[in-house]
């Protein structure tokens, strides 16, 4: 799950991160009390859209060059910048073409840079480690810096035996650079965010620029952080920061039932069990000639509930032109799908074609199930036929 | 032979009064496995499925000498059921359970490290060595007994492998799949160099999937073992996008050595023959196998 930028910066502060001073604002007149309140001789205005790149993005229909973060040296800046990003869409190099509708702001006092510094945390996992990233060369892409000079990217590995020890940060802030005080403040920084890495069972904190002030404080300028679904239990606190119009609504109502789904933008829906038979019943689409429209795990040991309820969602996509059921039962019963098949394609109507294939446990009863429904199922015996059937039949209903 | 668990191997299951503990047991049973008890806290000194049940594994280790035990407890606490098998002593730990907090598993890593105890899992369908024993939760009758080595990051993927061998008249001599969580057990490598040791697997699938760096350190030691067994890979997840978690915790590309394309050119450089699509696994088996 991911937050937004203001949300990560306000946790991070509860466990002694040092950030700017801040206020979230959905208007322009919020914006321009948040500015008045923090009374600071530069303000930046900065769009909270789930992705990177918002500084150097382009707001759509806008000529480019005019991004998602904005220096203000009075209230009536303020007020322009905030007119100019909310309500409007920011297209960035991670947004993709479509961009994000800007529907929050936050208001930061501006600071002092004399330097900028990389630094992240997550799970390696290679090792099976939490590993801390370094970089020197802050406010660039790290995967750039990474790419073009691997040398100046530094790695400390945490042992989950002793957890991060200070020595760990205080060698890191020396191979970084740092000196006198800005040694104890970096160790600071790690601190803090493995503290809220480890306490919120976070999948990433990264701070990019983490910034030295012309006094030599540490100051995290900017902070992304997302959290692993599966521990999401323990933490019932971080729900009320996900922002559902961050997140493609097929994919929210796939996650109600939880059905693993990712949406894609070809014409043929996919329902399978088991992600690596998914990912492989893409692969075989696309190699056929076509795209897939989705990627759609119905796991395990789903109801008969769960999968009418991912048929639904596949008849209910408008790009839909064909559907492939690609099910290898092992806990997962032919039959329940059979039925789940019928029961959803009665319901909502099926107008595009549908190819089945069945194989593993009770596969001989979910046939017959099919069979008998009345409904007009393509069989299938395995999957390179599955795939074969359903681009051709999705060629002829478009010819 | 075969790898890692055969007919004589004693299993117990912990979580096994539940409702998945019970039906996977009840199968295992059923298809020949030795299961020799089980462990539900607080349900110790009844029995369940005509088997033993102990409050903690170690009770169940004592008792009955067990060698491996397979674990369906629900994923806040999986972990622990983990931990509590290594500090028990078990040899071989399955875990089925998909859903494991990822810091969880980096403390159960470390645990790992310092025993003599393997993991399988999580988030995996376990063991099977054809006619013998089954751990875990595959359909048993695809399987028929043979000397394909199969080894998988997927299940259902594996499921697939297993009838299309079968189809081309060739059976298993042990199917293991590690499961599709970033932070596990054994890996491919730790399969792979058994299979290539056992006298048993004539001939390897190894099947992969987009995220990581296994597949590759599989495909490495494959080349430096100098093995003359036929090896077929497939690598699943060519059309998935970037930054995407597919389904599994561990399938996202976040580096350019995480694609499948970059996968499937290790996997060539190693003399792995890489079948053209996932219906081609068995055809492409006989085909290496002439």
């Amino acid at each position: 799950m991911n937050i937004h930028e203001y949300q990560a910066k306000a946790l991070l502060r509860s466990y002694g991160m040092p950030v700017p001073e801040g206020r979230a604002a959905t208007t322009a007149a919020e914006a321009v009390d948040a500015a008045r309140a923090l009374n600071a001789p530069v303000t930046v205005v900065k769009a909270q859209i789930h992705a990177g790149g918002r500084g150097a993005g382009h707001f759509a229909g806008k000529p480019e060059g005019r991004g998602g973060v904005r220096l203000a040296r009075s209230t009536a800046e303020v007020s322009d910048a905030a007119d100019a990003m909310l309500g409007e869409v920011l297209v960035t190099k991670q947004t993709g073409p479509m961009g994000r509708l800007v529907r929050t702001l936050y208001v930061e006092s501006g600071c002092d840079i004399a330097r900028e510094l990389y630094f992240s945390m997550l799970v390696d996992r290679g090792t099976g480690q939490i590993v801390i990233v370094a970089s020197p060369d802050g406010g660039m892409e790290i995967e750039e810096v990474a790419a073009r000079t691997p040398e100046r990217i530094l790695k400390e590995y945490v042992d989950p035996a002793k957890g991060l020890c200070d020595y760990q940060s205080r060698d890191l802030a020396v191979r970084l650079g740092l000196t006198g005080r800005e040694i104890r403040a970096f160790q600071n920084v790690v601190r803090s965010a493995y503290n809220a890495f480890t306490g919120l069972d976070a999948a990433i904190v990264e701070i990019n620029p983490l910034v030295v002030t012309g006094a030599g404080d540490l100051l995290a300028l900017d902070a992304k952080m997302s959290f692993d679904e599966n521990a999401l239990f323990r933490h019932p606190e971080l729900a009320k920061l996900r922002d559902v119009h961050e997140e493609d609504p097929r994919e929210r109502e796939a996650a109600e039932y939880g059905l693993a789904y990712v949406g894609l933008d070809g014409n043929i829906g996919c329902m399978v069990n088991g992600a690596g038979l998914a990912m492989a019943t893409m692969d075989i689409i696309k190699m056929e000639g076509e795209e897939p429209a989705n990627f759609l795990d119905v796991g395990g040991g789903a109801s008969k509930e769960r999968v009418a309820a991912a048929f639904r969602i596949l008849i209910g996509d408008p790009k839909v032109r064909g559907i492939l059921v690609n099910i290898f039962g092992g806990i997962m019963r032919c039959d329940v799908i059979a039925e789940a098949i019928i029961a959803a394609s009665h319901e909502t109507g099926l107008t595009v074609p549908l190819v089945v294939r069945l194989a593993g446990t009770n596969v001989e009863r979910g046939k017959a199930l099919l069979a008998e429904s009345g409904l007009t199922i393509i069989p299938a015996d395995d999957l390179g036929d599955a795939a074969r059937k359903i681009v051709s039949a999705v060629r002829n209903a478009g010819a | 032979m075969s790898i890692l668990v055969n007919q004589s191997t004693k299993v117990i299951t912990q979580g096994f009064t539940g409702a998945q503990g019970t039906f996977h047991t009840e199968q295992a049973i059923a298809y020949g496995t030795r299961m020799v008890g089980g462990v539900t806290p607080g349900k110790g000194g009844s029995l369940h499925l005509g088997l033993p049940v102990f409050d903690t594994v170690m009770q169940a280790r004592e008792a009955t000498g067990a060698e491996a035990s397979v674990i369906y407890v629900p994923p806040a606490g999986a972990a622990d059921a983990i931990l509590e098998a290594i500090a028990a002593g078990i040899p071989l730990i399955v875990c089925i359970t998909e859903g494991i907090p990822v810091q969880d598993m980096v403390r159960v890593r470390a645990a790992l490290e310092r025993s003599d105890s393997l993991l399988i899992g999580p988030n995996c369908p376990g063991i099977i060595t054809p006619d013998e024993c089954k751990i875990g939760i595959m359909p048993g009758p695809i399987h028929r007994r043979g000397h394909v080595g199969i080894v998988s990051r997927s299940g259902t993927l594996t499921y697939e492998a297993v009838a299309q061998t079968s189809a081309i008249g060739q059976g298993q001599s042990t199917c293991v799949g590690i499961g599709g969580d970033p932070v596990k057990g054994m890996d491919f490598t730790d399969v792979l160099e058994r299979m290539i040791a056992d006298p048993d697997t004539h001939s390897i699938v190894m099947i992969g999937e987009i995220g990581g760096t296994s597949e590759i350190d599989g495909a490495e030691l494959i080349r430096a073992s100098g093995t003359r067994k036929p090896v077929v890979g497939f690598i699943a997840g060519a059309t998935a996008p970037p930054g995407r978690r597919m389904g599994h915790a561990g399938a996202v590309i976040t580096g350019g050595h995480e694609t499948a394309s970059a996968k499937i050119e290790a996997l060539r450089d190693a003399g792995i023959h890489v079948a053209p699509s996932p219906a081609e696994l068995g055809t492409t088996l006989a085909r290496v196998l002439g």
